[in-house]
């Protein structure tokens, strides 16, 4: 009943900690400008545009999607404003591909960002709030006792986060706009880092940065008249779970399984492991590459690491993970996950220059976000669903 | 398109401050009332979106623990807009479309009362070159106020009159907060806030929530002896730069309302979310409503403005009031951003 | 030569009152008297501390008032190595999550008398409190777990709580 999704263009900002040389438009358009230029477009061909992001505090102005209506050319359209905290890339691009999908917009523009420079990042992100119980442990805190889950249940030795982190700022180095480019980093340099929340160490962590990310969303009809190849929508879907509760699995959320499951139902696919060419997921720390292998459903349950040791996430693996270098490599928290889908529509249109995947024809999109709890993936591929 | 209506509809009384509660245990019973009087079994939604808003609540993330009144067990379908209710309600009619799932949940909450709301609305103003300078909330809306008066096409005591109706309706509103049997002549006499506002053309600080269970074709049929339809829905945005734009019209209203069709047919009555009293004039003028519709028959947002909800809870006023047969056609407005900024218009109608 | 701008410091301040709301009020007075009060869901049977007033599952309010014990098991833990703002001790320390005997999820808390490398997931703990003259209405009135010495608990009794 839904009308078939394209992506026609892809932008994205030179991502750095801090992009003094622009201001919160100028970083918005610096990526719509590039996405509207790679569909052959002008402001004024947009129906519509959904913008995400995640919490203001990081810049200091509420609901900026009014501030920016000027310099997303939006005076006379609907706008719109995601924020589904760290998956908010992925859900806004979700919430403007419905747009097309039910037949209501032609073109949507879609923009997500974050240039959290301008506020103080780690303060916006857990600010000492009275009654609430405290992390106690900072915001990697949180995240680390469930990866030394992990390990105990999996059994996975002790390296396989420091090969996630070599993998995916080596694959950086293909991905000009990508924040860390680190040409030196060995396993050696990464087991010589700092441990910051034991297992943590910092460079197996995403780092801070400013940067936007914008897609250009088009019908069927409209997708026809762009000059490149788009990618096609396959599938979408979006699952959130409580954050806290009796018998959480915070390892291997349900809403992550359900999510995927919904996805490959839609796409068709039965072996995810075999039929998807490319996977960009939503890594802020290393050990989350084989904790979503498993939740992905692209590896049994205690396997993941083994497709990270044994090299299937690397660039010349059976399934190429991060090509991009993912969100270790940047992390603009508001468009990383928008980062993630537009990459793998990226893959599918041959686009990716340095870091394509060779024949990729299939590639899943993921971000999430909360502790662990909110979950928003997209299947796109070249030919049409 | 696909047929969507409100199928229910519940709020919490508004109050100026609610110290013993939190927001989730303000929205708790309000989402409990909206799925039971929905019939739709709380397992069978099938896809959850909420509005709320982090500088109104002080903290990042504020709506994470709102998931708790829900009761997302087994995982659910659910999004977030960091905007009023009203375009929480716009992404559930638009995910219904897509065909595949039947009912959604739509809420609301907020406490305007932790912060200073009219300092902290400041910060929605360009960060460059306006914010700076510090202008709140409600001196903004008074440039709108006094760029009406200039026209010529209001006064000050139509102002005094929108504010004195509204909150002398509100007493039949089991919800409203703030109620008067003042009239235009009495408040007329207050003394100015922010010329030419005066407290009564200003809206109260509310904490308060509500929640709307929307149903497509079949379902709602099934549920509702009387929905109220979504015949059209539509949201426009003007410009940031208050300068560039005429502060007496609304545009952006006029054409949602043009877009959502509220020229198809009689309008019985139209809730208006209009914070300010000059500002329910210019969006009547906006969305050309005659005098014979009834305008906020439940008082309005100059009777209880929980900030991120008061727009949502216009369309549930109006809904109701067609659930229950006292009216058939009804257009509702919600608005977001400094002077009338964004408006979403819907039309809702009975069968 | 006139010199370009490129940004400007604003600084911001916004004063908020933040509500504890009842559930929670409830669980911090129980602290100011040396008590961990959870509550238990009338659906589900589970204890929550802290409580919520709902159980975050069933969607239902929680009204029934549970005392869980100030001993229990850690289910896993991580060692502090950073500074950060707002940290109470010197790194490395170790923060933990806590299953308290009696309820049936975890609280998040330091782990203390105990060397950071010493710590094991399913190792018994056992509050240490303030002086009773210094107890408050916050988690605070807990300084922090210390070792018990008793045989780790069962990796069953808690690997549904990591």
């Amino acid at each position: 009943m839904a009308e078939r999704c394209a992506v026609i263009g892809i932008g994205q900002t030179q991502h750095a900690s801090k992009r003094a040389d622009v201001s919160i438009p100028g970083l918005v358009r610096e990526a719509a400008r590039r996405a509207l230029d790679d569909a052959a477009l002008t402001y004024r061909d947009i129906d519509a545009v959904v913008i995400g992001k995640a919490p203001d505090m990081f810049e200091g102005v509420m609901m900026p999607e009014l501030y920016l209506a000027d310099a997303l050319g939006c005076a006379g359209k609907p706008m719109f404003r995601v924020h589904t905290a760290g998956s908010v890339g992925g859900s806004t691009a979700i919430v403007a591909s419905h747009l097309i999908e039910a037949g209501i917009h032609q073109r949507v523009l879609t923009v997500a960002f974050e240039k959290q420079s301008e506020s103080d990042a780690m303060w916006a992100l857990a600010p000492k709030i009275p009654f609430q119980p405290t992390t106690v442990a900072g915001a990697g805190g949180y995240f680390a006792p469930h990866i030394r889950a992990y390990i105990r249940r999996a059994g996975a030795p002790a390296d396989i986060g420091m090969m996630v982190a070599v993998k995916d700022r080596l694959n950086a180095l293909k991905n000009p706009y990508a924040h860390l480019h680190q040409p030196d980093i060995s396993m050696e340099t990464v087991a010589a880092s700092p441990m910051l929340w034991d297992p943590i160490r910092y460079a197996e962590t995403c780092p801070s940065s400013d940067g936007a990310c914008a897609m250009v969303l088009a019908s069927e009809a409209a997708a026809a008249q762009a000059p490149r190849p788009p990618a096609w929508v396959h599938a979408s879907a979006m699952r959130s779970e409580p954050t806290m509760f009796s018998g959480r699995d915070q390892v291997s959320p349900r809403a992550g399984r359900d999510c995927a499951a919904d996805v490959y139902k839609q796409a068709g696919i039965s072996d995810p492991r075999r039929e998807i060419d490319v996977a960009e997921i939503y890594v802020p720390f290393s050990w989350f590459e084989p904790m979503w292998m498993e939740n992905l459903g692209f590896a049994p349950e205690g396997e993941g690491w083994r497709m990270t040791a044994g090299g299937a996430t690397a660039m010349d693996g059976d399934l190429p993970v991060n090509p991009s270098g993912g969100v270790l490599s940047s992390n603009p928290i508001g468009a990383s996950g928008m980062l993630r889908f537009a990459e793998a529509a990226m893959q599918v249109r041959g686009q990716a220059g340095e870091h394509q995947v060779g024949g990729a024809r299939r590639a899943l999109g993921h971000a999430y976000g909360g502790g662990s709890q909110f979950f928003s993936m997209w299947i796109v591929g070249s030919e049409k669903p | 398109m696909r047929d969507v209506a409100v199928v229910s509809f519940a709020q919490s009384p508004y109050v100026r401050q609610d110290l013993a509660h939190n927001e989730v245990e303000i929205l708790m019973p309000v989402i409990s009332e909206a799925i039971e009087r929905s019939g739709i079994p709380r397992s069978e939604i099938g896809f959850t979106v909420s509005g709320s808003c982090d500088y109104l609540a002080g903290q990042p993330f504020a709506f994470v623990n709102a998931l708790d009144a829900v009761g997302a067990w087994p995982p659910i379908r659910e999004s977030h807009v960091e905007m009023d209710g009203a375009w929480a309600l716009y992404e559930a009619w638009v995910r219904l479309q897509c065909g595949d799932i039947d009912s959604a949940l739509v809420y609301a909450f907020g406490k305007s009362s932790l912060g200073d709301i009219r300092d902290v609305l400041t910060l929605q103003l360009d960060p460059y070159c306006v914010a700076p300078l510090g202008p709140d909330s409600i001196s903004i809306a008074a440039l709108q106020a006094r760029a009406l008066l200039d026209s010529g096409r209001y006064s000050e005591r139509d102002f005094a009159g929108v504010a004195a109706r509204s909150r002398r309706d509100a007493i039949a509103n089991p919800a409203a907060q703030v109620t008067s049997t003042s009239d235009a002549n009495q408040l007329l006499g207050e003394p100015y806030i922010v010329s030419p506002l005066r407290r009564h053309d200003c809206p109260p600080i509310s904490d308060g929530a509500a929640a709307v269970v929307l149903a497509a074709g079949d379902l709602a049929r099934r549920v509702s002896r009387r929905p109220a339809w979504i015949r059209g829905i539509d949201h426009r945005i003007e410009p940031a730069s208050l300068g560039a734009r005429d502060l007496t019209q609304s545009p952006s209203t006029k054409l949602a309302a043009e877009k959502a069709g509220v020229r198809n047919g009689k309008v019985d009555l139209a809730e208006l979310h209009a914070p300010f009293s000059h500002q329910e004039l210019i969006l009547r003028d906006a969305i050309g409503l005659d005098a014979g519709v009834r305008v906020n028959p439940s008082g309005g947002a100059l009777s209880a403005n929980a900030v991120m909800v008061a727009g949502l809870a216009r369309i549930g006023e109006a809904a109701q009031r067609v659930i229950d047969g006292d009216a058939h056609r009804a257009v509702a407005h919600a608005t977001s951003g400094p002077c009338l900024q964004q408006n979403l218009v819907c039309v809702l109608e009975g069968d | 030569m006139a010199e370009q701008v490129y940004g400007i410091k604003t600084p911001i301040r916004l004063d908020y009152t933040y509500t504890a709301g009842e559930a929670a009020s409830r669980h911090l007075r129980g602290l100011a008297e040396g008590k961990l009060l959870g509550q238990r869901c009338p659906e589900c049977a589970k204890v929550y501390i802290p409580p919520r007033g709902s159980c975050p599952t069933c969607g239902v309010p929680t009204r029934d008032e549970v005392e869980c014990a100030d001993t229990g098991t850690v289910t896993t833990f991580c060692i502090v190595n950073i500074p950060f703002p707002g940290q109470a001790l010197r790194p490395p320390f170790v923060a933990a999550s806590v299953l308290l005997d009696g309820a049936d999820i975890a609280i998040f808390h330091l782990l203390q008398e105990i060397d950071a490398a010493d710590a094991r997931m399913g190792m018994r703990v056992q509050a240490v409190w303030v002086p009773r003259d210094e107890l408050r209405p916050s988690m605070e009135s807990i300084r922090y777990f210390r070792p018990t010495g008793e045989p780790d608990a069962p990796y069953d009794t808690y690997k549904d709580h990591l």
